[in-house]
């Protein structure tokens, strides 16, 4: 539909959308009342995926379903994507940040000759103009942009937008227009899964749990994924307990490694440096446990206690049990 | 074989920034700059290319003011043979897509085989210039990649990406644009020869007009630029750790309700 609120449907990659559409979509509706659309580029959807859209408050399901749009390349996605939205004019293209989607926004926008705001934190619609806010320079400063034209073009930072409600029984009306793939450039090799900690990802969990140097070892992170297991969080890490190797990259938070907004953020012999806290400031509640009273994350903490941590994450680690199952 | 590298100059993370008096930049006074650090991933794999393959030459790309020419020193002091400096107030408030336009026709310029650009510029973090260099370009692209190997004959490169739980491998057929992830190398640094050299080496100027003519409007625009909000101050909790860490859960529960 001309004026469409597209929300680009982020999935499992085993037909179901993830739980950060609802945050897109809720967005989506609170901008553009009765005008949000679901587009979905993907191998295969399933009923349940489609439906969980349509209770999220999706009013239209525009399904590109084709064997060539998995694993995803760029290239084959833009080219089906882009003549959807030559056919459609929608007002405004939102997807949530992921590492595929950020790429393929962002070559859809230059596709269609459009503005592309990254990694928003927040939106307004100001007359007939929308102004994103997103956190630029580490996080320090917040940048306000507006688009020269439409279709707006923006990425959405995960957890930070309150997410729609599912309403049973809501459906979407879902359209299967034939989905063309372009013979891609990019041949398939093969894909290398992780040894998966069983924890939730890093970037979608609502409470993340991060050791530093002061974790001391490799061996000690154990203790981190107990509490992890107990309270439902991701484990990640500092730099320096990357670099030291006790830590695969991919759990890197930071500048240089992923950047998290969860409800809850708990640092564990983190020193707060500026590279690190450009990737976490933007947690709703943030936890610091640290030896030294001196450690600037203390002044970006809500809580802190000044402890051994290898005390503490044991002791937390048992209250939080007890909480937890009552 | 040639290898651009699309290299940003950005403040230091360390450096305070400030907003400028129109509200929309940042104070440059006292600031420290540095190339980005995905970019140095690119350019040291760039060069990791050209040792391997015992030939090619290396060339630095950058959009920006004067002060860029010190970046694009230290890149040809880490080794690249060349630099080329897109100069010209035109491009004062290029966006992503105008700075990919710009990138694009040097490329098509100097027929570069393949384009090493950082996964992000870590002071806009946009993201973005990299995958519309390669739409721009009509060119495959392999985003945030931790390994790749070009094959004997220069014909295409097997690059690994970063994705969400694992890694997923493709060959893509050269031209192409690959965007460096933190974890593809570790930058080297610049010797005093390799210091002493870049004095030497070229840096070309080019002017809007020098890439076949007008700067295309932006299509984002900067309407404000402000301060992060400050967080409320937070409390330290008192106590022995038994009792301290008692208080924290009951807090995280009862008053923060993050649990
Ligand atoms: C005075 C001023 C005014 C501005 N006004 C606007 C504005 O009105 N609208 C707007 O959208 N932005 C504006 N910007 C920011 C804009 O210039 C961004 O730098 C540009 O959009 C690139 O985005 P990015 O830095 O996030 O790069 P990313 O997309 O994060 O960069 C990815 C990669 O692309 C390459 N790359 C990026 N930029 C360059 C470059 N300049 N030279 C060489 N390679 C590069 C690097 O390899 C980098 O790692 C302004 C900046 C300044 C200083
Ligand atoms: C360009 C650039 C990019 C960077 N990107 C990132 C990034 O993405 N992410 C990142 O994290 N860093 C990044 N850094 C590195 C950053 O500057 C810091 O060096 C790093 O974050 C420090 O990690 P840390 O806090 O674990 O270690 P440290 O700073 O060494 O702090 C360890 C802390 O642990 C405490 N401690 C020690 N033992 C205990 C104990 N038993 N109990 C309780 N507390 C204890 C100490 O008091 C100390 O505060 C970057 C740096 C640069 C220059």
């Amino acid at each position: 539909m001309a004026g469409a609120f597209w929300c680009i449907v982020e999935d499992d990659r085993n037909g179901s959308p993830k739980k950060v559409m609802a945050e897109v979509i809720g967005e989506a509706a609170r901008l553009a009342p009765g005008r949000v659309e679901a587009v979905w580029l993907t191998d295969k959807a399933s009923e349940a995926g489609l439906k969980q859209l349509g209770e999220w408050g999706a009013a239209r399901v525009v399904l590109l379903e084709n064997a060539a749009f998995a694993p995803y390349r760029s290239e084959v996605w833009v080219a089906a994507a882009a003549e959807l939205a030559g056919k459609e004019a929608p007002q405004a293209i939102l997807a949530p940040v992921t590492s595929r989607q950020r790429e393929f926004v962002a070559r859809l926008a230059a596709r269609l000759g459009v503005g592309l705001a990254a990694d928003c934190v927040g939106f307004a619609l100001e007359g007939d103009k929308l102004v994103a806010t997103r956190p630029v320079y580490a996080g320090k400063l917040l940048s306000k942009v507006t688009w020269a034209k439409a279709p707006w073009v923006a990425t959405l930072r995960p957890n930070v937008f309150r997410p729609a409600e599912a309403q049973p029984g809501k459906t979407a009306s879902v359209e299967r227009p034939a989905a063309t793939a372009v013979g891609a450039q990019m041949k398939f090799v093969e894909r290398r899964e992780e040894v998966s900690t069983g924890l939730p990802e890093l970037t979608e969990a609502e409470t993340v749990i991060s050791g530093g140097r002061g974790m001391k070892g490799p061996e000690n992170y154990v203790i981190l994924e107990d509490l992890g297991r107990v309270i439902g969080a991701a484990v990640g890490a500092s730099r320096a307990a990357v670099d030291a190797g006790w830590r695969p990259h991919r759990f890197q938070i930071g500048q240089t490694g992923r950047t998290i907004s969860p409800k809850l953020y708990l640092g564990f012999g983190v020193s707060g440096a500026i590279q690190h806290l450009a990737g976490m400031r933007t947690s709703k509640v943030i936890v610091a446990i640290n030896k030294d009273p001196e450690a600037p994350i203390f002044k970006i903490a809500d809580y802190g206690i000044v402890a051994d941590l290898f005390e503490v994450v044991p002791e937390l680690t048992k209250e939080f049990k007890k909480l937890l199952e009552k | 074989m040639k290898i651009l590298v699309t290299i940003k100059q950005v403040p230091d993370t360390a450096t305070q920034v400030k907003v400028a008096a129109d509200g929309k930049t940042i104070d440059t006074t006292g600031i420290t700059w540095i190339v980005s650090p995905y970019d140095e991933f690119a350019v040291e794999e760039a060069l990791r290319i050209k040792e391997k393959r015992g030939q090619g030459e290396v060339v630095a790309v950058s959009l920006g003011p004067d002060r860029v020419k010190e970046a694009l020193r230290s890149c040809l002091a880490m080794g690249c043979d060349r630099a080329i400096h897109l100069n010209d107030p035109a491009w004062a408030a290029a966006d992503t897509l105008a700075t990919a336009r710009a990138l694009a026709a040097v490329i098509k310029q100097e027929s570069a085989q393949l384009v090493l650009c950082g996964r992000q510029a870590i002071d806009d973090d946009m993201g973005a210039v990299t995958a519309q260099l390669a739409e721009l370009l009509g060119w495959p692209c392999a985003y945030w990649i931790m390994e790749e190997t070009i094959d004997a004959d220069a014909k295409s490169v097997r690059a690994a990406r970063q994705v969400e739980g694992g890694l997923e491998v493709f060959d893509l057929p050269l031209p192409a644009v690959l965007a460096a992830q933190k974890g593809l190398n570790e930058p080297r640094y610049p010797t005093l020869k390799g210091i002493m050299g870049a004095k030497k080496k070229e840096i070309k100027d080019l002017k809007a007009s020098d890439l076949g003519g007008a700067v295309e409007p932006s299509q984002l625009s900067v309407v404000g630029l402000q301060a992060l909000p400050p967080r409320p101050p937070g409390r330290i909790i008192q106590g022995d750790v038994p009792t301290a860490v008692k208080e924290l859960v009951r807090s995280l529960r009862e008053d923060a309700k993050a649990i």
